[in-house]
């Protein structure tokens, strides 16, 4: 039986891995990811799983690490934070081009400079392209899920790519929430034993990483590109199988009173709780809003995207990244592409929110959405809004 | 029969471009790349030293039964080091045709 616990959220995301008999793990600690990779090495040192803690030098090292780990055949994790994520891009194409499942929880924070350690999502928006699945939690309970879920997806025969999940820097790493912790037997139910595909062994030599001249590469990238856009229908079966395992609903983009919604806010990530209060009381001065939360990023679920607004009159997106000097935030700029084709679509405006750690209140949802609003009378001048930058 | 050299179709790659034939490296024929020049080694002036075969980054130098030193094109990429190395100037690189 599951347990109801009281935990820090990056506790519980170790406490989630271990339940998943991994054999290798290998994290460098960052703020605000430090106490993943902590609680990991003590449930290790502690020998409460038989597992190998690799403790490296560096980010590079430890994605390198786990990516030999997974070519032996091993179960493999690691964890990460901004600038430690970007030390790591050097080797994640190379995990998603292998075909090598490894899990991987980022505790997502600004990038430098100037120096800040708190939550916004440009570490993983520059990782969009790395051929990761990215799946993107909302609060605690989804961190742990997402990450027991992470593996199955990942080792799937039908996938075998690795998997990244996204929990907000602090805003769910440090918080203490109440989460529903399964047990090792339903874990061990769930995800069952890990068949690779192949592996590295001195008696069978085969070549992982090998030298591709023109003539193939293209091929390569093209079976990759298939194999992540595929993953979908591998993502929403476990999903399924999930919900009626523990009763817990997943879905690539969750809806909170869209129906008849004229506004429709997005947000990613831990912001859809805030946002959601909002909406309760935009609700309750008559103006219809709802909220559509996106938790699948890559692969894109550009069909349920589409059906979740269709009958919007405008849809406000949350970034929490900036594309300097291009389209605004990279999520919106994703769901202008792809809602361009659709005969009718909303008006869609974008807000740049919550850079670096700035809060993000109920209040400032609910402005959002009344001034999103306006802008079906009158379309937005520009594409994209610094919401509440000084100054304007 | 000719065996395929790549696949036809993407469908057919490994997984992961894997690869399960062990020494397949010996097919990238590289000395394909090399652009114009080539060592030629004289034999008349070679020392029997070892220097080029020790600075040759592809690894394409070897010693005859006699002892003297020349290369394997196969992997040669004209970079020219062994030239450069050879003090006794026993080899040069030379224009190649087409
Ligand atoms: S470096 Fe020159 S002299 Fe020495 S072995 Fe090579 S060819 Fe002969
Ligand atoms: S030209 Fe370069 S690659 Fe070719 S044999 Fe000489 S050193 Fe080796």
């Amino acid at each position: 039986m599951s347990r109801r616990v009281g935990m820090e959220v990056a506790i519980a995301a170790a406490e989630a891995v271990a339940l998943c008999n991994i054999d290798v793990a290998a994290v460098y600690p960052i703020t605000p990811n430090t106490h993943v990779a902590e609680h990991l090495a003590e449930i290790v040192a502690e020998g409460r799983i038989d597992s190998e803690f690799i403790t490296v030098e560096s980010e590079h090292s430890a994605l390198s690490a786990v990516l030999g780990a997974a070519g032996t055949g091993a179960r493999t994790f690691t964890a990460t934070s901004s600038q430690g994520l970007l030390y790591m891009q050097e080797v994640m194409p190379i995990a998603s081009a292998m075909r090598l499942p490894v899990v991987m929880v980022i505790a997502n924070r600004a990038l430098s400079g100037p120096l800040n350690i708190w939550n916004d999502h440009s570490d993983i928006m520059l990782q969009r392209d790395m051929g990761w699945v990215s799946l993107f939690a909302e609060n605690g309970q989804e961190v742990v899920d997402m990450l027991i879920q992470a593996f199955k997806i990942a080792e799937h025969r039908e996938v075998m790519l690795p998997v990244n999940v996204n929990m907000d820097g602090f805003q769910l790493t440090h918080m203490v929430e109440p989460i529903e912790l399964p047990d090792q037997a339903e874990v061990d139910r769930f995800l069952l034993e890990y068949k690779p595909y192949a592996t590295l062994h001195p008696d069978r030599p085969i070549t992982m990483g090998a030298f591709a001249m023109p003539e193939i590469f293209t091929e390569v990238m093209k079976a990759k590109d298939v194999a992540i856009v595929n993953a979908k229908k591998t993502i929403l079966e476990v999903w399924k199988e999930w919900e009626s395992l523990f009763g817990r609903k997943y879905e690539p983009v969750a809806a909170y009173k869209t129906e008849g919604a004229e506004v429709v806010l997005l947000t990613m990530g831990s912001m859809g709780e805030t946002a959601e209060v909002a909406i309760d009381e935009l609700r309750r001065e008559g103006i219809s809003a709802g909220l559509l939360k996106l938790k699948l990023w890559r692969p894109f679920p550009f069909k349920e995207l589409k059906k979740a607004v269709k009958g919007v009159k405008v849809l406000a997106v949350t970034d929490r990244a900036v594309s300097y000097g291009g389209p605004g935030g990279p999520v919106c700029a994703e769901i202008r592409s792809a809602l361009y084709d659709e005969p009718e679509r909303p008006v869609i405006v974008d807000y740049i929110i919550g850079l670096g750690g700035r809060d993000v209140s109920v209040e400032d949802f609910i402005t959002m959405g009344k001034r999103a609003l306006e802008a079906k009378i009158k379309k937005p001048r520009e594409a994209y809004k610094f919401y509440g930058v000084r100054g304007e | 029969m000719t065996e395929k050299r790549w696949p036809e179709r993407w469908q057919e790659v490994n997984p992961g471009c894997m690869v399960f034939t062990p020494g397949s490296s010996q097919e990238y024929h590289t000395g394909s790349w090399r652009a114009g020049r080539k060592p030629v080694w004289d034999k008349s002036k070679c020392i029997k030293c070892g220097v080029c075969y020790i600075f040759c980054p592809e690894g394409c130098i070897f010693a005859d039964e006699e002892g003297y030193f020349a290369g394997d094109l196969t992997y040669c990429k004209g970079c020219g080091i062994c030239a450069h190395e050879c003090f006794p100037e026993a080899v040069t690189m030379v224009n190649e045709e087409g």
